[in-house]
């Protein structure tokens, strides 16, 4: 996996690339700020250009309050991830891709946040699907990398196809693509019939993506990514972009039972599931994981209130989870790149040998643990009084908060003392601090997380009032304080403390009972998943096997009585009325080009040598090349007359590898007859069949087109040649593409064969 | 294959062959031809160069690979949609311009393209097959 970069001192300290590209990031958010002030007043900046209009589908972006949060997130946590990247990956291999797609995946990220339609919403979060795939993947020799980044793709992507149809449903029902016309329509979208169904269906998408409980198996799975990747796709951004379209689409479908009450209790349970379960690893990694789970929970249970306070509480949770998780995350990715382990069991006293981590870990885990003066403080405030004001299941909103809220005390209590505290185990004093590229990004955030915590009034005023209002109808001023009084929400944080307080004490306990929990659980849907996966590989392989049985006489037989049936039963009632007018005639030489091929048929038929079968073939072709020439098709006898001879160097190429005819046992009776009675089926199928069709008159008008335009419009006096290659060139580009592809892939057969 | 005649002839067949492959493709617009057909044709001479002197020869021949020569085939047929939308016109507009007596548009880069690519296709499979 990772070369052992401290220890060799051979591999680069630092990939230049990833320094230089992290401008970008960079750029882009210096390009928000600037905006940030109108939009504070409440500007919006808004493009559109068409891409294809009759589909509704447009290039339109839209920079408001919402945006302008998550864009700052992203393009912040995305400066830092490229810097701590450019310094934690150096040795990978391929460094460059993984640049590529690590800054595709940011852009977009950042296309899904600013898209003001939703198909165009959709490409972008397919994109997010694949580049998350391909980057989970990034270490793919190893095949639990493989296995699971497969597993995001399968699970998120087939969420996203739930999503295209809710979107499609949305569109059927005749509602516009944009999203913020679709904001203005909110009541005939909640009126209307098929309401439920485009809630379901964008919900699925949604929970797959946000890691909901039952789909949340796949995101500490996809821990397997490198670090920098976990913290930037799957603790800060990526997997917050179910919970973005939740908000994005609050003015349209918010507000109803359904969608209040399926989010809460959804969220509610993500939260405590991922609560209790990141007692359970000792990876520091996968705790980290389900932690992340845990706010994704805690974001869909806000998202899912129609009030201003609960969206508040979205909006800001949104912000201290994004500063905390990053920084963790990051500072774990260093604690590896140091020390090479991740293991809570092996790791301690560390706060000796890398203070600054240890002093970036204490900010980012006071915050998550919601210490007084800490951005968490606020976070969790805001969070009781919106469970409080919840519309529906106030009472299991406010549990699930306090209970996952507790859990993430006692969680961060671990994250903090286990590795930094205590004495230096075993060789871990030989460990030194990481660089300071990959220090800035835990320390800023970890800084960030005290700052806002002591002026919430300007976090309130600049980013969280601005995000609510654009989603939310009344605009009223939205304030977060440092100190409310004593009131309900304070005292329920005091009763956090002292919760998380008793779990930190009695956690190896707790743990045990865990784990023996989970191990006895016959029902999981891990389980479900891999069970299903593997049912349905089976059923796919003996498909495959019964249809595919390599046999080409079978598929022949297969495609020959399909067309005799297929055509027959359509065409032969109608044959007795067409038979009536057949008339043969032509010049003398069509009757003597008919007897040639007629006898090159009988040669092919009868030969005993492949050489002579395959000289019986090329007359066969020759023949039906000079019928055309004789009635008036220059152009198509040509064309068969060299593809004829083409292909006879082909077959002649193939077939004169297999064993010689006369030494191959002569097929039996039986199997002559059958193959004799399917090629004379065939035949006088496809010959009654022609009969018929030039008896019907042939409609002229296009050719009419051709011959009026081909001159005049293309400059070229052959109309066919001129159809190819100008009136329907499109085609013809679809063609050769099929050709190179088709011819592409033939090579690679061949040479594997040859390989064998 | 061994055989001084075929060898022979297959000499002055094949420039012959190929010199005729151009024509057609550069008469296709007005007569019978055009850069399928010319490509049928270039490969039938490269295939009977293949048989004779064997599909090394060829490469050597042709310099480039077989599927390279492809791709660069589909890329210039593509390349020939984008003088349209550059005019303003749907993507695959024919250009044109005039030079002189003739006009000379985009349809030929497109069949130029077709011809690559069908050449291309026939050469990698064929060559492949005769090393195999």
């Amino acid at each position: 996996m990772r070369p052992e970069l401290s220890q060799t001192g051979k591999a680069p300290d630092c990939c230049r690339a990833g320094l230089f590209s992290s401008l970008l990031p960079l750029g882009l958010f210096v390009l928000l700020c600037l905006a940030w002030p109108r939009v504070v007043q409440g500007d919006i900046f808004a493009v559109h250009w068409d891409w294809v209009p009759s589909l509704d589908l447009a290039l339109a972006f839209r920079l408001d309050g919402l945006g302008l949060l998550f864009g700052l997130i992203i393009t912040m946590t995305g400066f830092f991830v490229t810097l701590y990247a450019s310094t934690y990956m150096a040795g990978y291999p391929q460094l460059g891709r993984f640049f590529v797609y690590l800054h595709g995946f940011m852009l977009a990220m950042l296309g899904i946040v600013l898209s003001d339609n939703l198909l165009l919403l959709f490409v972008f979060w397919e994109a997010t699907t694949i580049l998350s795939f391909l980057l989970i993947g990034f270490d793919h020799d190893q095949a639990g990398a493989r296995e699971n980044a497969r597993q995001a793709l399968l699970v998120t992507g087939g969420g996203g196809l739930f999503l295209l149809m809710g979107i499609l449903l949305l569109k059927s029902a005749g509602f516009p693509m944009a999203i913020s016309l679709l904001a203005t329509s909110g009541d005939l979208v909640r009126a209307h019939a098929l309401y439920p169904a485009i809630f379901l269906c964008i919900l699925v998408g949604v929970m797959t993506k946000s890691g909901q409980v039952p789909f949340h198996f796949w995101l500490p799975n996809a821990m397997s990514a490198p670090t920098p990747i976990s913290a930037f796709l799957h603790a800060a951004t990526m997997v917050k972009a179910g919970i973005f379209l939740l908000l994005r689409l609050h003015p349209a479908m918010a507000g109803t039972p359904l969608w209040t009450g399926t989010l809460v209790l959804i969220g509610g349970i993500t939260a405590l599931w991922g609560a209790i379960q990141a007692l359970g690893p000792c990876d520091l990694k996968r705790v980290l994981a389900y932690t992340t789970l845990m706010a994704l929970g805690v974001l869909t249970l806000f998202a899912g209130g129609q009030t201003v306070l609960s969206l508040t509480a979205a909006a800001t949770f949104l912000m201290v989870h994004a500063l905390y998780k990053a920084a963790l995350f990051l500072a774990v990715g260093s604690i590896d790149h140091q020390t090479g382990t991740r293991d809570l069991n092996r790791l301690g006293g560390l706060v000796k040998c890398m203070p600054l981590t240890a002093l970036a870990v204490t900010g980012a885990t006071l915050s998550m643990a919601g210490f007084p003066l800490f951005f968490g403080f606020i976070g969790k405030e805001i969070m009781y009084e919106g469970a409080l004001a919840q519309e529906m299941f106030p009472v299991f909103a406010t549990f699930a908060t306090l209970v996952a809220n507790a859990l993430m005390t006692a969680v961060a209590a671990v994250i903090l003392i286990t590795p930094f505290a205590g004495p230096l185990r075993g060789k871990l004093s030989l460990v030194c601090e990481v660089p300071w590229t990959m220090r800035l990004g835990p320390a800023v955030m970890g800084i960030l997380g005290v700052v806002f915590g002591i002026i919430p009034e300007w976090v309130s005023a600049h980013l969280i009032e601005p995000a609510v209002f654009a989603i939310h109808p009344d605009r009223e001023e939205i304030r977060l304080v440092f100190f409310h009084g004593i009131n309900l929400p304070l005292l329920l944080s005091i009763l956090t403390l002292s919760l998380g307080g008793l779990i930190y004490g009695f956690r190896s306990f707790l743990r045990q009972g865990l784990l023996t929990v989970l191990d006895r659980l016959w029902f999981t849907f891990p389980g479900l998943y891999q069970s299903g996966l593997k049912g349905f590989l089976t059923t796919a392989g003996r498909f495959t096997g019964i249809v595919q049985n390599g046999s080409l006489h079978t598929y022949l037989t297969v495609i020959i009585l399909v067309m005799i049936a297929a055509v027959g039963s359509v065409w032969l009632p109608h044959l007795p009325g067409m038979a009536k007018n057949v008339s043969f005639s032509g010049p003398w030489i069509a009757a003597g080009l008919f007897g040639f091929i007629l006898i090159a048929t009988a040669m092919v038929v009868t030969a005993r040598h492949r050489i002579l079968a395959i000289g019986g073939l090329g007359g066969v072709g020759a023949g039906v090349a000079l019928v055309f020439l004789v009635f008036g098709a220059p152009d198509i006898a040509l064309t068969q007359l060299l593809v004829e001879t083409l292909t006879l160097v082909f077959v002649s190429l193939i077939l004169l590898r297999l064993p010689p005819l006369e030494k191959a046992n002569p097929p039996s009776r039986s199997r002559t007859l059958r193959n004799a009675g399917l090629s004379l089926g065939a035949g006088l199928i496809t010959a009654t069949l022609l009969t018929g069709v030039v008896q019907i008159p042939l409609d002229r008008s296009l050719t009419a087109f051709f011959e009026a335009n081909s001159v005049a419009a293309a400059h070229g006096r052959n109309i066919v040649n001129v159809i190819l290659v100008d009136f329907r060139s499109f085609d013809t580009l679809g063609e050769i593409a099929v050709v190179v592809l088709a011819a592409w892939a033939g090579v690679n057969l061949i040479r594997r064969r040859k390989e064998r | 294959m061994q055989s001084l005649v075929l060898q022979t002839a297959t000499r002055l067949m094949v420039g012959l062959m190929l010199v005729f492959a151009v024509y057609v493709l550069l008469r296709g617009h007005h007569e019978p031809g055009g850069g399928f057909a010319a490509a049928l044709l270039a490969g039938t001479a490269f295939a009977l160069f293949a048989i004779t002197e064997g599909p090394d020869q060829v490469r050597r021949a042709i310099r480039i690979r077989p599927l390279t020569m492809a791709m660069t085939g589909l890329a210039l047929a593509l390349a020939a949609g984008l003088p349209g939308p550059a005019a303003g016109a749907p993507f695959l507009t024919g250009i044109w311009w005039q030079a002189g007596p003739i006009a000379i548009g985009t349809p030929l880069i497109f069949d130029l393209g077709v011809f690559l690519a069908v050449l291309g296709s026939i050469l990698s499979m064929l060559l492949c097959l005769e090393e195999n």
